[in-house]
């Protein structure tokens, strides 16, 4: 005996559906970007906000999804400092170098930060606990001199208080990746 | 929203503020939410609750009050007696501030300076770094929250975009050039002059851009103005939009400055809400809407064709101009691209008038200008000066000279692309004109104070460096002569330079100027050339003591 052809479209409408596969941030990404001209850029500022960085296969995908060359996605990528290319330590400590930072001694606080992390600037502890780089300028030059962890702005530094920077972060924790936007608007 | 309501709204939200017997605004920009402006701001909201004042006073957040390095500064505004600024107030004052200001005031007492640990933390309002500063541009901050749109149409806000659509493009732009305003981002244009240049191109698209790209290290007037005004720069390009004809709007904001896009999108969704923005603005019929993009940290994207190019998605390179960008900017369109600080000044030129704007100023030079008085000043933040006061003025009155008590040696304007300018000519007024024929440049606004300790030879290093690091490397002028610069430069900073190199980076120095693509390369060697015009024996006095007695 067969079942009605409309009972069983019924039943098939009653039925709970099975869910859909998670659709993947990039996927996201690329939708809400792909179809507005020139967002490259956007885009890519949206998956650093996620990640952290922009990893190589993730610049595939949204490469392949946007219909944008990986070649271009990397000349873009390598111009602009914002973008960073390998993953960055869970706390990303920017000293700020701009001028009023650098008149009142940035560069003595960054040697301090170096010495007491053991890395060079631009890179991050074997444990990737910590990414160490300068930036150009915050804009709270009023508060000179000045690093940021993780967008937390630590102000009025004296330069030869590095250990106590360091200190201060553990203590403090500030969040791990900084505020995502949301991808819904 | 229809033009009446704006009125309606303004007395609405006037009659609101009014019912208040005490307001209170703490700074909410950036500077002062890194010293936990907005744990201030909840301590506050606190206490006046456990008080049950939640009817009498009001809490707010507020633009940049100036004086960054004192913050959070908290302004208490009472109808009975004169305002009171608190510095460096933390979350744990909060209950102290009510208590012992807030209680009393409104219990009928006069307070100018509270006792104790608290009157340690009041400015004097009479001070020369308040009295004599002159605010246009900044006038709303530190009287209204930059989160709400009411507050600002209260404070006239969005009556200058009525009056322009009651204009014609001709009219608006003969206004603004009757005014004097020139471009604030540092080349000083005339703004009437490119908005009327961009209005005869004929075209079906165009573009308005704001170029909020603050990338002068040292610098940060825009972002400030973006983050306390917002509104103020919104209605800014509605009224440039009506006076070219432009049909979309593009805020270029650097990404480095997040609460400054995070203000200017909450702004945006207002206006829109509230038909400011939109499909019918203000209920005339015309329809325009606004895009952000973010910048990814490139110096060279302040320059005009570099910012279309990072808009388009692309490297931020610039080309050769013209074609101008007010012929073929953004997407091949005729695109105007305006500074922040500009498009915050044109709503009150529209509705006090091009007289009004120009009884400020020198005879080229109108208006107020913003600064960001860092390095060594003794008073660190963000001043509005009318053109025309002197250096010295700014430097020593306003900024209270320096902080470590030692001579003032010299300032830096213009960041990278500007100069140093010596103590000697601190009686200068400040102008366009002016400032360049000192060797230096007006740019965005940064004033950074050096004193006697510092080296002026390493400062140009370090603006050198700047310039190498950000170059695009498009030019060889740029590239390869920034590069060799630095070389000499470094040489002499190790002690190891000859009068030959300093005659080497002269002549480098001018075929970059001559030769470079765009302002980057143009002007990068001006730092250098200006400490070696005005301080050329601290040059001398670090070269190699053979080639000194040589020459």
């Amino acid at each position: 005996m067969s079942i009605p052809a409309e009972v069983a479209t019924a039943v098939k409408a009653a039925a709970p559906k099975a869910p859909a596969a998670p659709v993947d941030e990039i996927t996201l990404i690329a939708n809400k970007w792909k179809n507005k001209r020139g967002s490259l850029i956007m885009a890519l500022h949206d998956l650093q906000s996620r990640v952290g960085y922009v990893p190589r296969e993730s610049a595939m995908k949204l490469g392949h999804l946007m219909d944008v060359p990986l070649a271009r996605i990397y000349e873009v990528v390598t111009f602009y400092n914002y973008f960073k290319l390998e993953a960055p330590g869970k706390y990303v400590i920017s000293v700020c170098l701009g001028t009023a930072c650098h008149i009142k001694g940035s560069a003595e606080l960054l040697s301090g930060m170096e010495k007491e992390l053991n890395i060079k600037e631009g890179q991050s502890t074997p444990d990737k606990e910590y990414h160490l780089q300068a930036v150009r300028c915050l804009g709270c030059c009023g508060l000179a001199p000045l690093v940021s962890v993780n967008g937390k702005v630590y102000a009025k530094l004296k330069t030869n208080e590095s250990h106590h920077v360091i200190e201060r972060i553990q203590i403090d924790k500030p969040m791990a990746v900084a505020d995502a936007e949301d991808l819904a608007d | 929203m229809k033009p009446e309501e704006l009125e309606v709204r303004a007395a609405a939200e006037l009659a609101k503020q009014q019912a208040f017997d005490v307001r209170l605004f703490t700074c909410s920009s950036r500077g002062c939410q890194s010293s936990d402006a907005l744990g201030v701001i909840a301590g506050l909201k606190a206490e006046v609750k456990a008080r049950q004042l939640e009817g009498k006073v009001q809490v707010n957040g507020s633009g940049c009050m100036g004086l960054c390095s004192k913050g959070p500064l908290v302004r208490m505004c009472s109808k009975t007696q004169k305002d009171i600024l608190f510095s460096e107030i933390k979350p744990e004052m909060a209950a102290a501030v009510v208590e012992q200001v807030v209680v009393p005031v409104l219990a009928g007492s006069k307070i100018e300076k509270p006792g104790g640990d608290l009157g340690q933390h009041t400015l004097d309002l009479n001070d020369p770094f308040f009295t004599m500063q002159v605010f246009s541009v900044l006038e709303n901050n530190g009287k209204m929250d930059p989160e709400k749109l009411d507050d600002y149409i209260a404070r006239d806000g969005y009556k200058a975009l009525r009056k322009a659509l009651g204009m014609s493009a001709e009219e608006i732009c003969k206004e603004m050039l009757a005014s004097g305003l020139r471009g604030r981002g540092g080349a000083g244009f005339p703004t009437g002059l490119k908005w009327d240049l961009t209005r005869k191109v004929p075209s079906e698209v165009k573009y308005i851009i704001c170029n909020g790209d603050e990338g002068d290290p040292g610098a940060f007037m825009d972002g400030s103005v973006l983050e306390g005004d917002p509104h103020a720069v919104i209605e800014g390009m509605l009224i440039a939009a009506r006076a070219m004809h432009a049909t979309h709007g593009v805020f270029y904001i650097r990404a480095e400055y997040p609460l400054a896009v995070e203000r200017v999108e909450k702004a945006l969704r207002q206006a829109r809400a509230a038909g400011l923005v939109g499909k019918n603005v203000l209920d005339s019929g015309w329809a325009f809407d606004f895009e952000m993009r973010l910048g990814a940290g490139a110096f060279v994207c302040g320059e005009e064709t570099a910012l279309i190019a990072s808009i388009e998605g692309k490297r931020g390179t610039p080309r050769p101009r013209p074609p101008f960008p007010a012929v073929r900017g953004l997407w091949d369109q005729p695109s105007c691209i305006n500074n922040v600080e500009t498009l915050a000044n044109v709503p009150l030129i529209l509705l006090r008038g091009a007289k009004w704007f120009a009884s400020r100023g020198t005879e080229e030079s109108k208006g107020t200008k913003l600064f960001a008085l860092t390095g060594k000043s003794k008073n660190n933040g963000l001043v509005e000066v009318p053109m025309g006061m002197t250096l010295r003025d700014v430097v020593e009155k306003i900024g209270g000279g320096t902080d470590s008590g030692l001579k003032i040696k010299a300032i830096q304007t213009g960041g990278p692309s500007g100069g140093m300018i010596p103590e000697h000519e601190f009686d200068t007024p400040v102008s366009y004109e002016n400032l360049q024929q000192l060797g230096s440049m007006m740019g965005s606004g940064g004033m950074i104070v050096i004193d006697e300790n510092d080296s002026v030879v390493e400062l140009a290093q370090f603006y050198l460096d700047f310039c190498v690091d950000e170059s695009c490397g498009k030019c060889a002028p740029c590239r390869i002569g920034g590069t060799q610069m630095l070389h000499l430069l470094n040489k002499i900073v190790a002690g190891k330079g000859t009068l030959e190199d300093i005659k080497t980076i002269r002549k480098v120095a001018k075929a970059m100027q001559k030769a470079s693509l765009c302002a980057l390369g143009q002007t990068a060697p001006n730092p250098t050339l200006s400490a070696i015009r005005h301080f050329e024996h601290e040059f001398t006095e670090r070269l190699l003591p053979v080639a000194t007695t040589k020459a």
